[in-house]
């Protein structure tokens, strides 16, 4: 188990594309930290530079008090779990779990001592004897974990360990690596492009984006205080409305975003200094799906009533998505299943400014 | 007829005739069928060309040199008693696997050699080293005759610019045996070549990954990934390439025509020399025969294998 560190990591391509620009990353011992972000944000590569499958342009990568990039990948000392497990499809499932230690020399009952240990853990135990091929999707994932686990390497790498498997197994599977990790409490990076992943299973997510990190935070604190308008579209499901807005006087000496000619919300007294800088300036205002919602009689400090023509409702069960259009810019809404919405029709809202973000529209930055 | 007592006349019979239809149109719908009928061509062919002249060289091989009476098993007999198709058995066996395992070996190296040179560069260089496969056999090996010529060729020639004496090639059995085999190994090394170079490039990147990680050193992926999952690959290459070799005829009958004193010999041309030459063709066609055990046996356990691996990996 160890500490890893990115210091000014650059990842430059033949062509002089650079995938990675420069990241600082400080990830402790026992932590599970997940990276995610879109497609070709960088997040892989870091992976697999951490890994040494990849040479780092410039920068260093330690791993345990060492800088490692001219370590290969055998001498790192680290476990790999690939998207699409990546298992020898010539050997038993003992002996794919048992590879690395073979390899390392360990004595025979060791071997079977680690292997039958970690059959334990991921309840493949009755599998041992059998070929990948002959393994479902979700106990092939096992397998490359045990694969893993049985080496005690000093840290875990994910590479998409999830993508391959279906939406209900995928849940499942998410479980057991938070349990596992729970176990073993060794250091894990995990890479991955659903938010939800990442907010499940991290301490810590690094949120990517284009070759940079946007944000590094607790799941919470990244869903509460985004730090980029990418950040707060990209974490929570829906995703965040984005609504060009201009800030002004409102009533009470107050301040109040205006969205529409016939929609401006009062900005809650406790913001209004935050705020007050950026007064007659078109910003961008973000308030999650889950912060619009149906209307209250008794409204909170910081509550508004918006009215809202409706586009599509979708009833989810244990709640309703409804989306309008503001002025041409898509909004949704989370309503109690019970309220009663109908496509044409005006329904009544609540918006909790309270949860409001408000956002530099060329910069992106959350102010 | 409304009173439905009288039976309109030809309604039992046209019953059966469309029965029989329907059995008809059955049997030409039911998919084994219609395999078959989209076969029949290809079986035809193979019936004609294949088994009856197997089974024709057969009946040939237990006949008397005039062909006027059955002998059973005697040419068989008089083959084996004979020292030259003792030579024969051996050169044929020594040939075969000699150029088989060096064209492998030579193969498998040279398609890493390849696989590692990147992008456009790989091209040029897999088309250069396939010419010695397109080249017609006999033109080339004509060209190889020359180089081996006693007192004109290429390689006295380079031997004398270092003061060393002229080599007899083909004239000296074991020389002539090698070269046999060097031409052979030279014609055949770039069918090895691009099939395990395919095989190579169907390895998944991921499991060299997985085995860096692993801890496994260059020797060892080699070991433990890439020569298993290229096992099919090789067993079968081998297995055909031995096959073709041991038929082989244009190399031999070209350079040393089974010379020095009968040494190069292998079936094909020794059953060309007593049936063709000689005009003893059922002695001849005893000859080729005894190549059809050993490449049976071979088949046999190759194709097992191949089988039961492709059932372990296809995933």
């Amino acid at each position: 188990m160890a500490e890893v560190a990115c210091r000014k990591v650059v990842k430059e391509y033949d062509a002089g594309v650079q995938a990675v620009k420069g990241i600082d990353l400080d990830i402790a011992d026992h932590e599970f930290v997940v990276l995610v972000g879109p497609s070709g944000c960088g997040k892989s590569t870091t992976l697999r530079m951490i890994a040494g499958l990849e040479e780092v342009t410039s920068g260093e990568i330690w791993i345990d008090g060492d800088v490692v990039n001219d370590v290969p990948p055998r001498d790192r000392d680290i476990a790999m779990v690939f998207q699409n497990y990546a298992l020898y499809p010539h050997m038993s499932v003992f002996d794919n779990m048992a590879f690395g230690l073979k390899l390392r020399k360990f004595p025979k009952h060791e071997i079977s001592r680690r292997v039958d240990e970690a059959a334990r853990i991921l309840d493949i135990t009755p599998l041992l004897d059998r070929k990948p091929r002959a393994l479902s999707g979700g106990q092939r994932q096992r397998v490359a974990m045990g694969r893993a686990i049985v080496r005690n390497p000093k840290v875990f790498l994910f590479d998409e360990p999830l993508s391959n498997l279906d939406a209900k197994l995928r849940v499942q599977m998410r479980t057991e690596i938070k349990k596992v990790h729970q176990t073993v409490r060794t250091t894990t990076v995990y890479v991955t492009h659903d938010q939800v992943e990442a907010m499940t299973l991290a301490d810590r997510v690094v949120v990517m984006n284009g070759g940079n990190i946007e944000q590094v935070g607790a799941p919470q604190e990244l869903y509460h205080h985004p730090a980029t308008r990418f950040v707060a579209g990209f974490i929570g499901s829906p995703a965040m409305n984005f609504l060009p807005c201009r800030v002004q006087d409102g009533a009470n000496g107050g301040l109040a975003v205006r969205v529409t000619d016939s929609i401006t919300l009062p900005i809650p007294p406790n913001r209004v200094d935050r705020y007050g800088k950026f007064k007659d300036r078109s910003m961008v205002l973000g308030l999650r799906p889950e912060h619009l919602f149906e209307y209250h009689e008794q409204a909170k400090p910081g509550w508004t009533r918006v009215d809202l023509p409706v586009d599509v409702v979708e009833p989810m069960g244990m709640e309703t998505m409804v989306h309008f259009f503001v002025d041409g810019v898509p909004v949704c809404a989370r309503v109690d299943p019970a309220t009663h919405a109908e496509p044409n029709e005006i329904l009544p809202l609540t918006a909790d400014l309270n949860q409001m973000h408000l956002m530099e529209p060329e910069t992106g930055r959350v102010v | 007829m409304a009173d439905g007592t009288s039976v309109p006349i030809d309604v039992i019979a046209p019953a059966r005739v469309r029965a029989r239809r329907n059995t008809m149109q059955r049997f030409a719908q039911r998919r084994s069928t219609t395999g078959f009928l989209l076969c029949l061509p290809l079986i035809l062919l193979i019936a004609a060309f294949v088994i009856y002249p197997a089974f024709y060289a057969i009946y040939l091989s237990m006949l008397n040199k005039k062909m006027t009476a059955f002998v059973g098993l005697g040419n068989f007999q008089f083959l084996l008693k004979r020292h030259t198709f003792q030579l024969v058995i051996f050169q044929s066996c020594l040939f075969a696997v000699t150029s088989v395992v060096l064209k492998a070996v030579i193969g498998f190296i040279l398609a890493h050699l390849m696989h590692n040179i990147p992008g456009k560069n790989q091209r040029i260089w897999r088309g250069l080293l396939l010419v010695p496969w397109v080249i017609p056999l006999a033109l080339s090996t004509l060209t190889w005759w020359w180089m081996f010529d006693p007192s004109y060729s290429a390689f006295n020639w380079v031997l004398n610019q270092f003061g060393i004496a002229n080599v007899p090639w083909l004239g000296v059995g074991w020389t002539a045996r090698f070269c046999t085999i060097a031409v052979n190994v030279w014609y055949g090394t770039p069918f090895f070549m691009i099939m395990y170079l395919a095989a190579l490039k169907s390895v998944p990147e991921q499991l060299y990954e997985a085995a860096a990680i692993d801890g496994a050193n260059t020797i060892q992926k080699l070991f433990f990934v890439t020569l298993p999952m290229m096992r099919n690959i090789i067993a079968i290459t081998v297995l055909f390439s031995l096959i073709v070799t041991f038929a082989d005829f244009d190399i031999v009958r070209i350079l040393t025509a089974g010379g020095p004193q009968d040494m190069t010999h292998v079936f094909a041309t020794y059953a060309f020399q007593i049936g063709i030459q000689s005009g003893d063709i059922p002695l001849g066609a005893a000859d080729s025969l005894f190549m059809f055990p050993i490449l049976a046996f071979a088949a046999f356990f190759v194709l097992r294998g191949v089988t039961r691996r492709t059932k372990e990996i296809a995933a």
